[in-house]
């Protein structure tokens, strides 16, 4: 019996020792190839040539660090065209926000003919995929282009026609989005407001937005990242590298006939990176917001 | 100030929130309106605030007719049941908010509010959140709010429904001490009766949309118009026989099974030779002792001062209200007394009252 008991301790920390460990062991595992993904590139860019993750020289030993890749900072061109794309990334942070919250709250609040339709309607619509819709929004862009005032900063070929055309893709979703956060609201609050004399506009600024605080924040967040590191719709509706935004920039740098540095695209690559993972650092539990569907009972 | 509805009605598609009130409640009135859930209360209110467009009806403030007009140029108070206060403003801020819109100078503003708030005995919480506010502080708190504008009419939906047992008495009398004192003109929605019956000066009893009857709390307590208003106003409830009643040797007798009682010459004409009937006795008309009608205790429920005995007679029911001395046991014999004064008699078909109608 003695010994009985004096092998269950041993035998039972280790189970639990295992126990705990292993959750941990299974996650390093599991992000392992995206922690060396990540280390290599930044490797590379510091880097002539790598082998694995080792840096080497043109002679084939370890070593050869450098900071030619980095050397397109002092271009000009390229804070061009990081500012095109914070120009994008910003524009549908204001326009999706601004329009979306406006269009929710009046989904969520007001009953209107057409509510129903209109709320299924831009659901579908977001279920279009962008390609789909490529040719048509040329049209609509090569129209803006006529208009005299509009067209050279919303037509085709501008800056402010791609973030337009973003923020119009992105519209169906942030609208619904918003109104799960606005549903949310106690019709009571909205309702003592109007009594106590606040007109509807300022119920929708004083009393209620200042509720979805957390809700706007995750959707200012989400249209940041998705208009940074926005391709498609840039690279269909800019051409040369004055209206390009840096992924575009990026694309640029593959060329089909010269050797293309790829050292140096990973340098570029992670220069378009940086900006997102601080972000991301810092609004990482806003962003998860979205898909809590809002704050209840907060300060 | 007076308010008047007339065929007040509010649908959606089918649903019939308010069907064809009609009330007036006077200047300084203190008028409940009473009816269990989902009977058209608050909506009716909310009309009444300006929140709801009536779909049929006319509103009238003072003589004026007000369905047009927005719930702000209504200068009314409104307290809800869920508070609803501003949870990202300070104290301060929720009570001076109305001051705030009516663009009030900032120090009066500032006076107004602090005063409102002393009466309300906040005045010491004017930097706290909502949030760290206790239940019967919130209420307070909305009160205030309601309260800081002046308004020419109160609103409350069921504002005590959300606190405990203990508060809901203090505020129910703060409430009423404040109305006096402020006379302003109040329309209070509760499915409370006890709270109708202590706080107004008369109440709207509403079932299905429909109001049921508009009276003093002592007319519908001794004159109920319909059977639903005598099982609804008082507690315990009334109890309900089958009777039929009938005249012999110049008394009449409400009669079934194990039951018989003279009743008093003026009620029982009015129900005689009607077949069976309705009658409806309250607990509390109803006291034990050495003679009257045979009956077996069946349940025997504490409810501290008294006793609410379920005493079987035949194949009915009644609930009668007992000295816990006495001890009573299931299964014991007592005989009741009814007081016979307080008896009423309905028609089982349309429900009405066979003594009180117009
Ligand atoms: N906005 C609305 N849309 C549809 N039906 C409603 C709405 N508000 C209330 N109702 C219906 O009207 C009836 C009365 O509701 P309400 O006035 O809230 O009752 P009470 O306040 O007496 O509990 C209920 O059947 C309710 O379902
Ligand atoms: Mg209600």
């Amino acid at each position: 019996m003695a010994t009985t008991t004096r092998d269950i301790g041993p035998l039972y920390n280790l189970r639990r020792f295992l126990g705990r460990s292993l959750p941990y062991v299974l996650l390093i595992i599991s992000i392992l190839p995206i922690v060396i993904g990540y280390a290599w590139l930044i490797i590379a860019t510091f880097s002539y040539r790598t082998e694995g993750l080792f840096p080497i020289d043109a002679n084939g030993n370890i070593g050869g660090w450098t900071l030619r890749n980095w050397a397109f900072l002092r271009d000009p061109k390229i804070w061009h065209v990081t500012l095109n794309s914070l120009g994008i990334a910003l524009g549908m942070v204001v326009g999706v926000g601004f329009v979306s919250s406006l269009a929710a709250y009046a989904l969520s609040r007001m009953n209107f003919a057409g509510r129903k339709a209109f709320l299924s309607l831009t659901l579908i619509l977001h279920a279009f995929p962008s390609v789909t819709l490529l040719i048509a929004i040329f049209f609509v862009l090569n129209f803006i282009s006529g208009i005299p005032v509009l067209g050279p900063r919303f037509g085709y070929n501008t800056v402010g026609g791609v973030a337009l055309v973003m923020v119009s893709l992105e519209l169906p979703l942030g609208v619904w989005l918003m109104k799960g956060f606005f549903d949310n609201i106690s019709w009571d609050m909205e309702r003592a407001a109007l009594i106590d004399g606040a007109s509807r506009f300022r119920v929708w600024w004083e009393i209620i937005l200042p509720q979805i605080k957390p809700g706007l924040a995750a959707l200012a967040i989400f249209n940041f990242l998705s208009g940074w590191s926005a391709f498609l719709i840039p690279f269909t509706f800019t051409v040369g590298t004055k209206v390009a935004n840096l992924p575009v920039y990026l694309r640029q740098l593959i060329s089909d006939t010269a050797p293309t540095n790829w050292n140096q695209i990973a340098a570029v690559g992670l220069f378009q990176l940086i900006p997102v993972m601080i972000f991301f650092i810092f609004t990482q539990e806003m962003l998860l917001n979205i898909y809590s569907g809002g704050a209840k009972g907060g300060v | 100030m007076r308010v008047k509805l007339e065929n007040l009605t509010k649908r959606w598609g089918n649903v019939v929130g308010a069907d064809h009130i009609n009330l007036e409640v006077g200047d300084g009135e203190f008028v409940a309106f009473l009816g269990p859930s989902g009977c058209g209360k608050t909506t009716t209110l909310l009309m009444i605030a300006g929140i709801y467009k009536p779909t049929e009806g006319i509103i009238k403030f003072d003589g004026q007719i007000v369905n047009h007009l927005a719930p702000k140029d209504r200068n009314i108070g409104m307290v809800f049941q869920s508070y609803a206060l501003y949870p990202h403003m300070t104290v301060f801020q929720n009570i001076s908010y109305p001051l705030k819109l009516k663009k009030v100078p900032k120090e009066e503003m500032q006076k107004h509010a602090q005063r409102v708030a002393d009466m309300m005995g906040i005045g010491h919480l004017m930097d706290r959140k909502p949030a760290q506010l206790s239940g019967g502080q919130q209420q307070r708190v909305a009160l205030g709010r309601a309260l800081v504008k002046e308004p020419d009419l109160l609103l409350f939906d069921e504002p005590l429904s959300n606190l405990d047992a203990r508060l809901r008495l203090t505020m129910r009398s703060e409430i009423k001490r404040l109305q006096m004192e402020l006379g302003i003109t109040s329309i209070y929605v509760t499915h409370d009766q006890v709270e109708a019956m202590t706080m107004a000066n008369r109440i709207a009893v509403m079932k299905d949309g429909r109001l049921q009857a508009y009276a003093t709390p002592d007319e519908l307590y001794d004159r109920p118009r319909t059977l639903f208003i005598a099982g609804f106003v008082g507690n315990p409830p009334m109890n309900f026989l089958e009777v039929e009643v009938v005249r012999e040797n110049g008394d009449y007798h409400a009669r079934r099974e194990g039951f018989d009682v003279v009743v008093p010459a003026d009620r029982g004409v009015k129900a005689a030779g009607q077949g069976t009937i309705i009658m409806g006795i309250r607990p509390e008309d109803i006291t034990l002792g050495d003679e009257g009608i045979v009956g077996e205790v069946y349940v025997v429920e504490p409810l501290g001062r008294d006793d609410l005995v379920d005493v079987r007679i035949g194949k009915a029911d009644i609930h009668v209200l007992a000295d816990p001395e006495k001890g009573l046991k299931v299964g014991d014999m007592v005989r009741l007394n009814f007081d016979t004064h307080k008896i009423q008699f309905f028609d089982p078909q349309t429900e009405q009252s066979l003594l009180w109608t117009d």
